[in-house]
């Protein structure tokens, strides 16, 4: 498959790098009473990875579902490459790759047979089918499982072989639905990295994830959600920019209650946030103002300075951490 | 290229691959054992009061062969339909390929077709053993079989979009089947039933296919004309394909 083998870099689809390959506006979905997606705007474009960002009904798999044609939206106004998603479903799907969130490959099958099967969905040749589940066995390194049925394959396992299958129509936009969550580290760095790859190759990436580190490492542009809204959008560093300190002081305390040492750490650095097991103490340089704490009486059990990232964005934007500690 | 319902045909194939053997290991075993049971003992007694225009182990395998057509399709349009909406979501990975829903109905009825019709053949095998077969136009049973399939996967499909529990989905089918098994003419000729039940069975997919069946296998000629009979197993096609496009849409399209 071109967009695979190839040599990297380059755009095999005929899209200018930049142009806008989705665009949402004040786009809505509701289930019922419940309103997933509350009007949202953004613009993704063409050759960028762009991330979703936010806590467990956010609204970011509903989102991820209107844009991959599967789930019409229910106001505003929604286009995928240019076309309608309802109403030219099928054509937009055919250029898409979806990794959702679950794993729906079949289980009764071989590694080698989802891809092939899948592939003949979109009018894929029998032949070019070997041919491609080969090149993205290889790809996701399950070359060695490609005979071996789907069942027993592990976690990060099956998570590789979803995104192959996403890969199997050489997509131009490529939809992930938290490809890592619940990965161990060392699955995750593996898809991450191939992640990486295809973004170098040119091809759009989309997709939520829980994992700061690697938001801000792959994504060149992000959109913060929460309730079913947009709170902030833009690159990684300028959000942390624009939203935080340059570092961060973790203060641990064994048995003190927190609101009363935090009201003890007023005017120390520019603010301070009270999470359950942790006091946050936001300041340009962290090292200067340790001193200072303990000038104040305090005796906090652990210590950390380390540069302020998304999530420390998301917590100043929503008041709460991504991920429930 | 091919139409893309073939492409969900062959996905059905690929698992069916698999168990191909094992399944007609059961069609083969299926018909012996009811014909050793119901056609050669009970027979015995049936065949001496000479009722029925051949003998009763005749009689009842066009119906048995139909019924076998039945309860393949209701298994197989049944529950692992249900099973691939809810817990294995083949149906939400079909939905994010350039798949329509009819082309997913399709190519699922497509796979049962070849997957009854393959049962017939076998089950053919033991009639013509038993010396049950009076006509060459017995070939054409299996395609009659595979009609009386669809017939009854369609609407089991609708079936399955709707239900929510595996419970539900057993209760529902042995509901129909049993009664469907017991009323369409298998056994017994439908003018045997109180004349309030008759004309649930003339509806029935079952006794249309049983009626062909025993056309086709015995030469015996059909209530109403062959046509009649082809075509209310077509409605049943098309209204169950209609009702399970409309299931499948509502499904799929939260
Ligand atoms: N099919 C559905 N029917 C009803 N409510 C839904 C459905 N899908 C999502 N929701 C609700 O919409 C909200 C957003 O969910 P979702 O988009 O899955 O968020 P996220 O992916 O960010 O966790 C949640 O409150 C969720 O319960
Ligand atoms: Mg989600």
């Amino acid at each position: 498959m071109t967009g695979i083998s190839a040599t990297p870099a380059v755009h095999g689809h005929g899209l200018a790098t930049g142009e806008p390959v989705v665009r949402a506006r004040s786009l809505v979905k509701r289930f019922g009473d419940i309103t997933a997606v509350d009007g949202v705007d953004f613009t993704i474009r063409s050759g960028e990875a762009f991330g979703f960002l936010g806590r467990n009904g956010a609204g970011k798999t509903s989102t991820m579902r209107m844009i991959g044609c599967v789930s019409p939206p229910s106001d505003g106004r929604l286009t995928v490459l240019g076309m309608d998603p309802v109403r030219e479903g099928a054509s937009v799907r055919a250029r898409l790759g979806v990794c959702p969130q679950e794993d729906n490959l079949d289980l009764e099958l071989t590694a080698r047979q989802n891809l092939t099967t899948y592939a003949r969905y979109f009018r894929i040749t029998r032949a070019e089918a070997r041919r491609r589940a080969d090149d993205l066995l290889r790809f996701v390194q399950l070359d060695d499982r490609a005979a071996s049925k789907v069942e027993p394959l592990s976690g990060g396992m099956k998570r590789r072989l979803t995104i192959a299958r996403a890969l199997i129509n050489d997509p131009e936009i490529v939809l992930l639905d938290e490809p890592t969550t619940g990965l161990d580290p060392q699955a995750r760095h593996l898809v991450w990295e191939r992640l990486f790859q295809l973004k170098q190759r040119g091809i759009t990436l989309v997709l939520t994830t829980h994992y700061m580190e690697e938001a801000e490492q792959l994504c060149d542009r992000l959109v913060i959600m929460d309730g079913g809204r947009i709170v902030a959008q833009d690159a990684p560093r300028a959000l942390i920019d624009a939203h935080c300190t340059k570092e961060v002081v973790e203060l641990r305390f064994a048995a003190e209650d927190h609101e009363s040492c935090a009201d003890k750490l007023v005017g120390i650095g520019s603010h301070v946030e009270v999470l359950p097991d942790r006091l946050l103490l936001y300041t340009d340089d962290g090292d200067a103002i340790v001193p200072t704490v303990y000038e104040r009486g305090l005796r906090p059990s652990g210590v950390l300075v380390r540069r302020s990232g998304l999530e420390d964005v998301f917590l100043h934007l929503t008041g709460r951490t991504l991920v429930e500690a | 290229m091919a139409h893309p319902s073939v492409a969900v045909l062959e996905y059905h194939l690929a698992g069916y691959r698999r168990v191909w053997l094992s399944t007609v290991a059961s069609s083969l075993a299926m018909p012996i054992l009811f014909f050793i049971g119901m056609g050669l003992a009970v027979g015995s007694f049936v065949d001496r009061g000479g009722a029925l225009p051949v003998p009763y182990l005749q009689y009842i395998a066009p119906g048995l062969i139909a019924f076998a057509g039945l309860q393949i399709a209701v298994g197989e349009g049944g529950f692992p339909v249900l099973t691939n909406f809810k817990w294995q979501k083949v149906y939400d990975s079909m939905a994010a390929a350039p798949l329509r829903v009819g082309d997913m109905i399709l190519g699922r009825l497509g796979y049962i077709a070849i997957r009854v019709m393959v049962a017939a053949i076998a089950f053919l095998v033991v009639m013509l053993a038993f010396g049950t077969v009076g006509s060459v136009l017995a070939v054409v049973t299996p395609v009659v079989v595979a009609l009386v399939g669809v017939a009854s996967a369609a609407p089991m499909f609708a079936l399955a979009a709707s239900v929510n529990s595996a419970n539900a989905m057993a209760v529902i089918s042995r509901i129909g089947v049993l009664p469907m098994m017991l009323f369409s003419g298998v056994f017994f000729p439908v003018e045997q039933l109180p004349a309030f039940v008759r004309p649930v069975a003339y509806v029935l997919p079952l006794w249309n296919g049983v009626e062909l069946c025993r056309a086709t296998t015995l030469a015996m000629t059909t209530t109403w004309p062959a046509f009649v009979h082809v075509a209310v197993l077509v409605a049943w096609a098309a209204g169950g394909f209609w009702l399970a496009w409309s299931r499948f849409r509502k499904r799929l399209g939260s």
